[in-house]
């Protein structure tokens, strides 16, 4: 899918003679060379993981979160350039504060997805800004029950059951369709996401990473929170035993 | 501690000229600040207790001497750790409650697993409070603030002018004058959940007896290491046929 834009990606604000807009695509090649974020929607709820990649030991554990708050029942896991992506999630949140206060009540995922798409498609429009190098996935449990948004840099959001971004997506995306994730409920699908972003994980390229997961479910009382500590624990445990028979059965 | 409309009218034509005062077109000082509350709550009670604390309040929201709002929730959690309950003028109630929700919401999304605790937010409420005296347009609302955080309780009282303090058991409007006594005759540091409940409402009933704003229908709020819990309404049982309340007239010269 790689093509030579000469002359007609040096501007965001330029198409080329096939009508694509390369510096956009350019910026979603920072989304796909970073860490692995996963979104799934299930029964009850929605679940993100993310493989965190540590470059240094010396990084403090859960620092550097890549799955961020947006409001009570909202959370968004973010690939790409990570300061880009403060960006989106700062106004994601004010876009959620500004509706509760207007409108009274918590902004429906949708809404928050189409606003939160515009601002990103905004810095495509302008030479005098660069688009954003970051691709978020955005989960939410509102009235109409948990819903699952991806939005590209170039301003594009669709609705999805499951979703993946970053390094190991094409393995992720094959992983995801294979569960049946209407019937799955939050807990099973923790397990897992765990179980995919083990299996997606390039030891020999990238050395270590830590898992970060985080769920909006009824169990979570439709609040956006970090899964808990211990059933972390079991998936991750899970996850690896599982690595390791894949490892025995080659 | 409350203060009289006498006083503030007072304050107003000497401040009249120099805050919250707009000359308009027709050559008169209009004022645009809080002069006296509408739609009022009344007493709040608030007592620390063996696990924590409880809060008592009515639910009636008068306009003026009409008892205009009767399920009128007075009391209201604050975050993980705290309720807060009110008397005064309740619009100015529900500004604070917003006010509070974007504090802990902001508090929240830090997402840091470190939550704002009582004392942080009376300090919060109290700034408030005392900011808005200064600029001679308070919020006209004298409120409780309880909470429990690892395993400290905490109580305190604000002020519409920002007089503010922490007491073993507090309450505002008439509660100050008729269940204070009581709470610092019966008041004990182990009391438990049940104990707590019995004064409380041996209070409220006082409360119901002697102060016209006030309805027989009740809430109360716990605040312990767990969370916070808001009782649904109930009633206490009233007994009119008390010797004090026959012939209520004897001794008033002149009443009919």
């Amino acid at each position: 899918m790689s093509s030579i834009g000469t002359g007609y990606d040096l501007s965001v604000t330029t198409f080329s003679p096939d009508g694509r807009v390369f510096q956009t695509e350019y910026a979603s090649k920072a989304v796909d060379n970073s860490g692995t974020a996963i979104g799934v929607t299930c029964k009850d709820g929605v679940v993100l993981g993310i493989e965190k990649l540590t470059p240094s030991k010396m990084l403090v554990e859960g620092s550097n979160k890549r799955i961020h708050h947006v409001h009570e029942h909202a959370g968004m896991a973010v690939a790409g350039l990570a300061a880009d992506g403060r960006q989106v999630v700062a106004r994601a949140r004010a876009e959620a504060k500004n509706y509760l206060s207007f409108y009274g009540e918590e902004i429906p995922t949708s809404h928050l997805c189409e606003r939160v798409a515009s601002y990103v498609h905004l810095c495509t429009l302008y030479w005098w800004l660069r688009p954003f190098g970051t691709g978020v996935i955005l989960g939410g449990y509102d009235r109409d029950g948990p819903q699952l948004y991806m939005i590209e840099p170039s301003g594009v959001s669709y609705r999805y059951f499951g979703a993946a971004i970053g390094k190991g997506r094409q393995a992720a995306k094959t992983e995801i369709e294979k569960l049946k994730l209407s019937e799955m409920t939050c807990k099973e699908a923790v397990f897992a996401v765990a179980k995919i972003i083990y299996g997606v994980h390039d030891e020999a390229k990238d050395k270590a990473f830590e898992l970060e997961m985080s769920w909006i479910c009824d169990e979570s009382n439709k609040e956006h929170q970090k899964v808990p500590a211990n059933l972390l624990e079991e998936a991750k445990a899970a996850a690896k035993a599982a690595q390791e028979e894949d490892m025995d059965a080659d | 501690m409350e203060h009289t409309i006498e006083a503030f009218k007072r304050e107003e034509s000497l401040g009249a000229r120099h805050s919250g005062a707009a000359a308009a077109s027709d050559g008169k000082i209009h004022i645009e600040r809080t002069q006296y509350p509408y739609v009022t709550g009344s007493s709040v009670l608030g007592i620390k207790y063996k696990d924590g604390i409880l809060l008592a309040a009515d639910m009636a929201a008068s306009y003026g001497s009409t008892k205009r709002y009767k399920s009128f929730q007075r009391l209201k959690p604050v975050g993980k750790h705290a309720v807060i309950g009110a008397s005064g003028e309740m619009s100015d109630f529900q500004q604070i409650s917003t006010m509070l929700d974007e504090l802990t919401l902001r508090d929240q999304m830090w997402d840091d697993s470190n939550t704002l605790g009582p004392h942080e937010i009376h300090s919060y409420l109290n700034r408030i409070m005392y900011q808005r005296r200064n600029k001679f347009d308070p919020l006209w609302n004298n409120i409780i603030l309880g909470g429990v955080k690892n395993g400290k309780k905490y109580l305190g009282v604000v002020s519409m002018i920002g007089v503010h303090f922490e007491d073993d058991h507090v309450a505002t409007g008439f509660g100050q004058h008729l269940a204070r006594p009581e709470l610092r005759k019966q008041w004990r540091a182990d009391m438990t959940l049940e104990e707590g409940v019995r004064l409380l409402e041996k209070c409220l009933l006082v409360l119901y007896y002697r102060d016209r704003s006030s309805i027989n229908k009740y809430q109360i709020a716990k605040v312990t290491e767990e969370g916070v819990t808001i009782s649904s309404p109930f009633a206490i049982e009233t007994n009119w046929e008390l010797e004090a309340f026959q012939n209520p007239t004897k001794n008033a010269e002149g009443s009919w």
